[in-house]
């Protein structure tokens, strides 16, 4: 034992001898520039020399090779473009019925008379005198066109009037004109929502509100149509999660009279949950005004809000007020800065003047005559009653909005079997029973998730004749056609 | 190509320097006064932050008199401008009643339709008894009546398509048209000065969008060839469709655009073309028809024509015409159609006496003469204008001449003086044109005499010595022009 460690021992010792004679061999010193180099010098030298020998070489990167002309050619050869509209499906070849009279209360339709519901005409004055007597006047003053952008001799004394009466009307200090309802929306929200703000709007608004929001590139939050604890809590978390307050401009995005579903936003909640959480309102008037409130001032008047609380309020003109276009309205501020930062205002033509009077007279007789909103409303409540038994069918709108919406009470499962349903609905109360109706329709590019139905504008012209009419009719459609079902 | 001469190009940045410096010093001054004063709205963010709004606040509120100036009468050849007046120093402008008649330059009046005229207005009046001035409802529901389907019919014809669907408005077709045709996946190549109404089109479909100089062939078959063999932006996959955007005249510039080469450069790659004709519809060509026709262009060659009726036929409205399957797909899924109100009842009527007139089936020659005139004006008027020295920029038989000012100094001055001597111009600046090539823009119309344009060329001349925009000697050599410019895109 003791003599295998003692030679371990000595074999070791031997060892290590033999490598520092081998390192302080003088071979293995040197003197470069002064310095002695003593042997670890030189491996550490070397290890330097390798390290630096490795840095220096490049790292493997395949090489990256451009597509040669040839390749490029021959790709374009052979690319093959998808056709630019998918093929035509029969339910594509649908056309609407043609009217050949003016689209008041009744119609004419292939010769026949028929009861309109489908013209949004709520006051019922499509056909007023005083309408006809001031667009006459306006045609043979002005022509029909205004042939200019607003910048650029397009502004007309009817612009500028019909905008102050439009003030007036509401009680607000100016208004803004634009030339057609759906672009009203769609210019006035990128105005105000840039990118990076955040703005919280309800499911079911209809497309030129979804554009908008979409150009606006702002961050988009849907809440439940119409469901204002879904909208609290949006609130209570946008809030939470954006400590910085300062810059960042929030928006609450509703319609007062929902197109799609015919609800009435509850403005009482929303103004309470704007003061608390400090976001602005944007309000969609546009099946509103000249409908609620006492003197048709919309649905600030209806729910008691004042205007100044609500911060923009846009409308288009094609409803109540019977005549094309729109307007926005709110404080000052923010309307002069549409007249620059608009691009629908901006970039397109301005209203035809005629239509801008029409709208003027048309406010002065809504002044007038109170009357018709309490015939509206008349109206609005027979119709209600009497479709309330209807088999088959279920009224899903507010009690007071003047769209009354029916939907399928046991869906067929799909959206487009829903709407063949309802469209069969449709034709059959046209040609059976003279009663034209129409069943909404989506847009593929709509993101609008709500059920499809059946809507019905009622009118202050309508008598009460027509309307027992359609309860009738409806009555007698539903039984034939879902009877199928 | 513009071409800036040097001193000219100095003495404007120099003088959008100094406004840029004199507002920096103002808004400085505002934000010392704001933070003594108290806001009504604490706690919301403001409007507009910081400097989105320092051009219009510092730069165009100093000339807010030359725009949006109000008309109390149609705008027909010569027209009524009401006179404004300022107490805040053209922070605000107030009515008053005086007027002023003045020569429209500045119109949109291409054909001469913009006033009561002697065919259109008492059909157009017939028919406002008829159908009431709106049918307050959608095309699908119950917003088509016969007058519809008949204009849709005569523009079909007009244009030489198959079909065609109208629209109450022109910037709403552009916009709703293009995001039903492209979604994402495929890709859309449009000119670099394309109009707002195109570009948010484009932007609202979720395409890829692409942009080529302006008006360069040889530069969109490059674009065009790179993206069809790169693919989609990081998946490489291929494209699903390609679309160019071009449009007819551009309103900017007055050039037309080069439509055979950007046709055959389509057909090679098989890239859709969309041709939008808002100023050249009913005012080029010799019958009207457009830019196809003076260009000798097949209307078959182009798969989507849109154009607009404000422009030459005195009206609103924009139409799209295509094949007759593309229009069938088109009203069944265009916003515009499905939830827009059609178009009002005596503005159709309108289109369709125009046409009427134009084609000269209401039994006159005034058709001709009309479209005759209008290229004879315009001409005649830039000839002229080229040899007193102006820099008149646009191609021959464009109505449309913009004169270039550049300078922001300039502006106002030939606006007011313009004014002044009782002819109406229309000048553009930035955001409109780049920065340093603002401009004056004329519109020439069929309703001119020769004795306006003989008024309107000496109040020009007389302004343009007092203000010094004739940039070109009169007379101008070729060869001394070329030195000393410096050549800007």
């Amino acid at each position: 034992m003791d003599t295998m460690f003692s030679a371990f021992e000595t074999m070791v010792k031997s060892v290590s001898d033999w490598v520092t004679l081998a390192f302080d061999r003088p071979s293995a010193r040197a003197i470069v520039f002064g310095v002695p180099i003593k042997g670890h010098l030189l491996v550490e030298g070397l290890l330097f020399v390798v390290i630096l020998f490795l840095l220096s070489q490049k790292s493997y990167k395949p090489p990256k090779r451009p597509l040669t002309k040839k390749e490029v050619d021959e790709l374009c050869d052979e690319w093959v473009p998808e056709p630019l509209i998918p093929s035509i499906t029969e339910e594509m070849k649908y056309e609407p019925p043609v009217l050949e009279s003016a689209a008041g209360p009744h119609t004419v339709i292939n010769g026949k008379d028929v009861v309109n519901f489908t013209s949004a005409d709520y006051l019922g004055l499509l056909g007023h005198d005083k309408l006809q007597d001031s667009c006459t006047k306006a045609l043979e003053k002005y022509g029909v066109g205004s042939c200019g952008p607003r910048g650029f001799y397009g502004t007309i004394d009817v612009h500028l009037d019909c905008e102050a009466r439009i003030a007036k009307f509401l009680g607000t200090t100016d208004s803004i004109l634009y030339s057609y309802g759906l672009s009203t929306m769609f210019s006035t929200i990128p105005a105000f929502c840039k990118k990076g703000d955040v703005v919280v709007v309800d499911e079911g608004v209809h497309w030129g509100i979804q554009n908008g929001l979409h150009l606006s590139r702002s961050t988009i939050i849907y809440f439940k149509h119409n469901d204002m604890e879904s909208l609290q809590s949006i609130l209570e978390n946008v809030t939470h999660a954006n400590k910085r307050t300062k810059k960042l401009r929030r928006y609450i995005v509703v319609e007062a009279v929902y197109q799609n579903s015919g609800q009435i936003a509850p403005l009482d909640e929303i103004v309470r949950l704007r003061e608390k959480y400090r976001f602005r309102v944007i309000l969609d008037e546009s099946n509103s005004i000249g409908v609620l409130g006492s003197s048709g001032r919309g649905l600030t008047e209806h729910c008691k809000v004042p205007i100044e609380n609500v911060d923009i309020v846009t409308a288009a003109m094609g409803h109540a007020l019977a005549t094309e276009g729109g307007f926005c309205t709110g404080s000052a501020r923010v309307i002069d800065h549409q007249r620059l930062s608009s691009s629908g205002y901006v970039f397109s033509a301005s209203l035809p003047p005629y239509l801008a009077s029409a709208a003027i007279t048309a406010i002065d007789v809504l002044e007038g005559n109170p009357n018709l909103i309490t015939k509206l409303k008349e109206n609005i409540a027979t119709l209600r009653k009497g479709l309330l038994d209807v088999q088959g069918l279920e009224i899903v709108s507010d009690p007071e909005s003047p769209i009354v919406f029916l939907t399928l009470k046991k869906s067929t499962g799909s959206i487009k079997g829903d709407l063949q349903v309802l469209q069969d609905i449709g034709d059959y109360l046209l040609k059976e029973h003279s009663i034209f109706v129409a069943t909404s329709k989506r847009s593929t590019v709509d993101k609008c998730k709500l059920p499809a139905g059946i809507r019905l504008y009622v009118s202050a012209a309508h008598t009460k004749t027509d309307l027992e009419k359609a309860c009738e009719s409806f009555k007698k459609a539903t039984a034939v056609v879902l009877a199928d079902q | 190509m513009i071409t800036i001469p040097y001193l000219t190009a100095l003495t404007t940045y120099f003088s959008y320097g100094l406004l840029f410096a004199f507002g920096q010093l103002r808004d400085f001054f505002r934000k010392i006064f704001d933070w003594w004063s108290q806001s009504t709205l604490q706690g919301y963010a403001p409007i507009c932050l910081g400097l989105e709004d320092f051009y219009i606040r510092r730069l165009y509120l100093r000339i807010q008199d030359c725009f949006n100036r109000p008309i109390s009468s149609p705008p027909d050849a010569w027209f009524d401008v009401v006179e404004r007046i300022s107490n805040d120093n053209n922070k605000t402008l107030k009515r008053t009643t005086r007027v002023k008649r003045c020569l429209n330059l500045g119109s949109y009046n291409y054909l001469g339709f913009a006033a009561a005229d002697e065919y259109c207005t008492p059909r157009v009046i017939e028919s406002l008894k008829k159908f009431s001035p709106s049918t307050c409802s959608t095309r699908v529901d119950g917003g088509t009546t016969t007058l519809h389907a008949e204009l849709e019919e005569w523009v079909a014809n007009f244009i030489g398509k198959e079909a065609a669907v109208v629209f109450g408005m022109g910037y709403v077709t552009n916009s709703a048209i293009l995001p039903v045709l492209m979604g994402k996946g495929s890709l859309i190549i449009s000119d670099s000065l394309n109009h707002n109404s195109i570009v948010n089109g484009a932007r609202g479909s979720g395409a890829t969008v692409r942009v080529f100089q302006h008006n360069t062939p040889s530069h969109l078959e490059k674009v065009l060839k790179d993206q069809i063999a790169e693919g989609q932006p990081r998946t490489h996959r291929p494209w699903k469709k390609i679309l160019v955007v071009v449009e007819g005249i551009y309103s900017m510039e007055g050039e037309l655009c080069q439509l055979p080469e950007i046709v055959s450069i389509c057909k090679k790659y098989k890239a859709y073309i969309y041709l939008d004709e808002a100023h050249s519809i009913g005012a080029i060509g010799k019958t009207g028809r457009g830019v196809c026709e003076l260009l000798g262009v097949d209307t078959a060659d182009v798969d989507i024509m849109m154009g607009t009726f404000t422009k030459s036929f005195g009206s609103c409205g924009g139409y799209i015409a295509g094949s007759k399957e593309l229009i069938q797909y088109l009203k069944y899924t265009c916003p515009a159609h499905l939830y827009a109100t059609s178009i009002s009842p005596p503005a159709a009527q309108q289109i369709i006496s125009s046409l009427k007139v134009v084609l000269g089936e209401d039994g006159s020659s005034r058709g001709a003469q009309k479209l005759a005139k209008i290229r004879e004006n315009s001409n005649f008027f830039r000839s002229e204008l080229q040899k007193m020295g102006f820099e008149v920029l646009g191609d021959n038989d464009s109505p449309v001449m913009p004169v270039m000012l550049y300078n922001p100094a300039k502006i106002p001055a030939f606006s007011r003086e313009c004014l002044k001597r009782n002819v109406a111009v229309v000048t553009v600046a930035f955001p409109a044109t780049p920065l340093l090539l603002a401009r004056a823009r004329i519109c020439i119309s069929a309703a001119h005499t020769r004795e306006d344009l003989v008024k309107a060329l000496e109040v020009l001349s007389e302004v343009g010595d007092m203000i010094g925009i004739k940039y070109f000697p009169a007379e101008p050599k070729k060869q001394q022009l070329e030195e000393g410019r410096v050549k800007l895109e």
